[in-house]
Formats: C-alpha cells, structure tokens, sequence
C-alpha cells in the first residue's frame, strides 16, 4: 500500500468538492484506529449488538454429502441484521460521530448494507439516507421497508441502470451537495481511498476470527478460504489474515449471470478490463468505448460492474483466484444448503457455496477449507420462487 | 499565445458548453458555430460518459441522449475535425477519467493535437492524480484545466500554481445545473488565485441568467455556461441553434 494504492490499482479520483473531505476522513481514521477508546467502544458493540464473535460451523453434512474437504461456514449471517455489512456501518457510524458528523448517506443493492447502516444509524443517533436503484427498490421491497422502519429515509435512483452503480452515482453527487455534516457509509472495499482500507480492515475481524477458530478445530491452517465477489467486503475480510499464509487459497465467486459469453453477467475479473470508475482504479465491465456496461446478476449484491482495488491487487499477483459462478448454479446452491444444512443463505453467498459444490472433491479429506456464508436469505426467498416459477402470495 | 489564451484576451470569457452527439453530431457541429456566432470564447465540449457523477440532471440526460444515439470518442475527434476546418474557435473537452484512459492516454492526446483540440477538463481527476496523463497532455500540447471547489480552501494556492489555460471555478456545492442562487465566496477563491498566479479564472456551476453572468465576469475572468444551454437544446432538439444563437448573444452582450 502506498499513496493509496494496490500496486497500480486504487487511487482517489473524485471531484474536488470532496477532496478535502476524504483526506480529512484518512487522518481521522489513522487516529481512531489506533485510539484505545475507540477500539473498545467498537469491540464492545461487535460483542453485545452485533452478536461477535460469529460461528465457525462445521458442515458436516455438506461435507459428506460432497466427499472432500471438511466445509466449514463462517456465520456471517448469523450476525445482527444477518450479514456480514454490520461489521462496516459499526465502525463507520462510530468514525463519523467521532469526526462531528450528524448525517450518514449510503448505497445500497440487495439492501442488506442499507438495513445495517439503517441500524446503525438508529442506535448511534445519526440521520440516515439511502439510495437505491429502482430496480433494486422493486426486487427487495421488503428491505425497503425495513430501512424505513429503522428510521432511514430512501431515495429511489431511477438514472443509468437504476441499480447498485447508480445508486452508487447518486450517493457521490448527494455527497458533493452535503459534505461538512454528511459521512458517506461506503458498503464494500471501493471508491476512492481510504474507502477500500477503511471497509477491508473493519470486515477484516471475519478472518481474524476465523483463523483462531479453525485452528482450534484443526489444528491447521486451512486448505482454502472462499467467499462471493460483488464489489468484495466480505470476500476481503474473509481473506485479509490469511493472504500472508501463501498455503491457504483464496478464491472470490463472481456472478457470471447467465453465463459469461452472454452479455449478461457481473463478472468483472472475468470479463472485465481495466479502467477508472467510482474513485479507484481497478477492473470494470465496460464496452469498447469506455462507457461502463450494464451488469446482470441474479444477486442485487453482486450486480456491480466493478471490483475493489485490493482484489485487483491480488488478482494480478495471483494471490487469490476468481472463478464465476451462474445465477443458476447460485440457485441450485441455495437450494442445497437449505436442504443439506438447514440453512438459508444469502443468493450473493450461495455463489461461494456453488463453486464448493464443484470443487470440494479437489481436496483432501484430511484439508478444510472455510466459506464466508456472508448474509442470510430471507429476503431472496420471494426472488428464488419467483426464478424457479412459483409464485408466493404474501398478502390477501 | 495557444488558443485557450487567446479566449481570455479581448474582455471577459464566455465559455459555452454543450455534449457532443446530443441530438446528434452534425447538430453539434452546427451549434458550436452559433455558439461562436453569438461570441462564446471557448467552447467546452462534452464526451458523453455513461455514468457523470459531477453532472445534474440536465447533462446526465444529455449523455444519455448522446449515448443513445451512438456518439462514440472516435466520432467526436471526427466532429471537432470537421469543426476546424472552418473555426479557429479556442475548443476543450469536458469529459470523465474512462474513457481517455481506454482509449489511451498516448493515443488520445495525439488525436487531440491531430484535429486540434486545445484543452481537457476532467471532473474525476484532481489535481493530486493529474500525473496520470499530465505526461501525455503536455508531450501533445494539450493544455489540463484544474478545477477550483468551494471547499478547496488551502488547496487553492496549491491547484491555482501549477494551473495552465485558465481555472474553473466551480461555483456551489452539488453537481452541475440551474442555480437561483450563489453564496459561495467567489470573490475570496479569485483573491487566493491571484496572489499565486496569472492563470485566469472562470466561474461555472448554476449560472444562467445575464444578470449572474455579468455579477461573476466581474469578479473573475470569465463565466461557464452548461446546463442552461443544454437545456435549451433539450426544449428544441434539432431545431435549438436559433435558440442557442439568441440566449448566448443575450448573455454576452451582458458581460
């Protein structure tokens, strides 16, 4: 890392009406993070409102059903408001009241970042604004309505694809209106620096405890860590303490969509190429213009047409691997782990957990490996019904 | 004297924006020369970019327009070619980080010089990632426009030092479009730039009528005129360059 960069990927390419703003936001998180007050106020709302540390749960059934490596989940989703964004908005929320901040605006997709900075906001006492794509608002009503409950006021985004990067779009613009009250809650490792620092270093407490906890299982290290690939806060935290264990595999599950010889897919690292778009350099999907391409994915979180800068990173050096992954087999996958385990998982997880069911049998049955079961499914179930053709009817 | 120069020598500038391809690029190449008719010093032109995040409402729609009818970068270099043939009006682009750098930076500035384009302002590229292509700008003669915000405070004097062509002043808070009103200190960012540099000053952002283009002329060296003439263009469609013609002489004879 050095100027704010992943080798040549990250940067801060922003306007310069908020310039100032983030240097201000890096010096202020180069105090707190070091701010004993600070570490133990986060600590303690990780362990008594978010529900920290989460399990590492054994999935034995899975495994055996797979014949491979032992599988282990790390339960995201067990966390509260049942993903893995808590750990973010937590340590953001606290950042920006310390930085005299009033007002918190924040992106979201699925809404599963919205519904966590919602929360925050409620507890911490900050006003709250969320902006999300119209076609978003439409496929994840329910958390919509959860945001608003939480007290949060959102903003439907109908410019561009009306989804996660224009949501994205209008939150930078809300942001150059408002600035000297208004703290941007970025959801993933993106945007200009300090963003991707800042998110992977506050999801970083999923490998950190991970690694406690599976050598306390096993007493080794595992085989491969895996976890799904939008813009990758949850694929970076899963990874960050065991990138300097050049043993451990780190794989990320992109959404390839209908496929990724379709025009329909997220699949950036695929697919994608490189590019400057949302304050960092890294890979995006695009056209032979520059222009940035609309993405499809089944998965409103993972719908994004960009990746983080660190993932970048560790693509090019070949630190980690990419592998896509289809709305199909996602499906499918989050069929099997309701069944097989009884448990319902996030589609955007349910890509990590596809890609396991093709490759648990490349390792040995002494190896585990761990998938970051990043956020619970509830509120994709009406989306898996209505892909599989039956149609649920929550009202009378 | 380059041609962005040039613009600022005979009086205050009026600087006259518009997107490349919106409605179309014939329609384009025939509203830069009533822009020029009506007596704008320098024309900023857009490459549409899909996703603006420094434009309003107004400009988003315009990118979508020009996009939506197939305005690519290869057509507006052919545009601005055209454009030269008979105008030696001063001519920078406005456009996001992108799609230069898909195009390459090495082989975007030399097409820039080849059809003569005098200058480039990028919204997504402050000033502490200029080094990205200032190499490439300056190896072509292509003069990189820095962007001045109300909340640059002691950026100023740093931007306003190593500023070529002049600076764009950007006058509110928020992204581009139709202002009533302005409180920025205007007068205070001039001061600072002044004190640090010849580099003259133009004011954008929110400005539409002749009566808050002659106020800001006077504090600055010039104005920048976008969203109201998009606008305009957005009212009339193909059939805007009398109404361009009209509103710009209005604002002109103002300064």
């Amino acid at each position: 890392m050095k100027n704010g960069r992943f080798g040549e990927y990250g940067g801060q390419y922003i306007p310069e009406t908020l310039m100032n703003e983030v240097t201000a936001l890096e010096k202020a998180y180069e105090h707190y993070k070091n701010d004993l007050q600070f570490i133990a106020e986060l600590d303690t709302l990780y362990r008594n409102y978010a529900g920290r540390p989460s399990l590492l749960y054994f999935a034995e059934k899975m495994t055996q059903d797979l014949g491979g490596a032992k599988i282990y989940l790390k339960r995201e989703d067990l966390n509260h408001t049942g993903s893995h964004k808590i750990n973010n908005v937590l340590g953001q929320a606290l950042l920006a009241k310390k930085m005299g901040k009033t007002r918190v605006i924040a992106e979201t997709g699925a809404g599963q970042h919205g519904v966590a900075i919602a929360t925050a906001a409620a507890l911490l006492g900050l006003e709250c604004e969320i902006f999300m794509g119209e076609e978003d608002t439409e496929r994840q009503s329910l958390n919509v309505y959860r945001m608003e409950l939480l007290g949060a006021k959102v903003h439907t985004v109908t410019s561009g694809t009306k989804t996660l990067k224009d949501a994205v779009n209008e939150t930078m613009r809300e942001w150059t209106r408002r600035v000297s009250d208004t703290h941007y809650v970025l959801g993933s490792v993106m945007g200009p620096h300090p963003f991707p620092i800042i998110v992977r270093d506050l999801q970083s407490v999923i490998s950190k405890e991970a690694r406690e906890q599976i050598l306390q299982c096993e007493n080794k290290l595992p085989a491969a860590v895996i976890a799904c690939v939008g813009g990758g806060s949850n694929a970076m935290g899963m990874f960050y303490h065991f990138i300097e264990d050049r043993d451990v595999k780190l794989i990320g599950c992109e959404a390839a969509g209908k496929g990724i010889y379709t025009p329909h897919h997220a699949a950036t690292i695929a697919k994608g190429k490189k590019g400057v778009f949302h304050g960092m350099k890294s890979y995006f999907c695009q056209d032979e213009n520059g222009q940035i391409a609309p993405v499809h994915s089944i998965s409103a979180g993972l719908d994004y047409p960009g990746i983080g800068p660190e993932h970048a990173y560790l693509h090019k050096t070949r630190r980690a691997k990419y592998v896509p992954v289809t709305d199909e087999e996602a499906v499918s996958a989050f069929e099997y782990l309701a069944k097989t385990e009884g448990i319902i998982c996030a589609i955007e997880s349910a890509h990590a957990i596809a890609y396991v069911q093709k490759a648990a049998r490349d390792f040995d049955k002494d190896e585990s490996i761990i998938v970051c079961l990043s956020g619970r499914g509830d509120k994709d179930v009406a989306a898996i019904a209505k892909y599989r053709g039956v149609i649920i009817h929550e009202q009378n | 004297m380059n041609r962005i120069e040039s613009a600022f020598k005979n009086g205050k500038a009026f600087i006259a924006f518009l997107t490349g391809g919106d409605p179309s690029l014939e329609k384009t190449e025939e509203f830069i020369f009533e822009l020029e008719r009506a007596g704008a010093s320098l024309i900023e032109l857009g490459i549409p970019f899909s996703d603006p995040i420094a434009e309003g409402e107004v400009i988003q729609a315009a990118s979508v327009r020009a996009l939506n009818a197939g305005t690519t970068v290869h057509g507006i270099f052919e545009l601005v070619k055209r454009v030269r043939k008979k105008s030696k009006i001063p001519l920078a682009f406005l456009t996001y980080l992108n799609p230069v750098y898909y195009y390459g930076y090495d082989k975007f500035f030399a097409k820039c010089a080849e059809v003569g384009v005098d200058g480039i302002i990028i919204p997504d590229l402050p000033f502490e990632e200029q080094g990205e292509l200032k190499a490439e700008a300056e190896k072509y003669g292509i003069t990189l426009i820095s962007l001045i915000a109300p909340t640059s405070s002691e950026r100023v004097e740093r931007i306003a030092k190593e500023s070529k062509g002049f600076l764009y002043i950007v006058s509110s808070m928020g992204v581009t479009g139709v202002r009533s009103e302005i409180t920025t200190d205007i007068e205070a960012i001039v001061k600072s730039i002044r004190a640090v540099s010849k580099t003259p000053a133009a004011v954008g952002f929110g400005i539409s009528t002749p009566e808050q283009a002659a106020h800001f002329a006077e504090i600055a060296d010039g104005v920048i005129v976008g969203s109201a003439i998009v606008r305009i263009i957005e009212k009339y469609g193909k059939d805007a360059g009398k109404e361009v013609y009209e509103y710009v002489r209005a604002m002109v004879s103002g300064l």
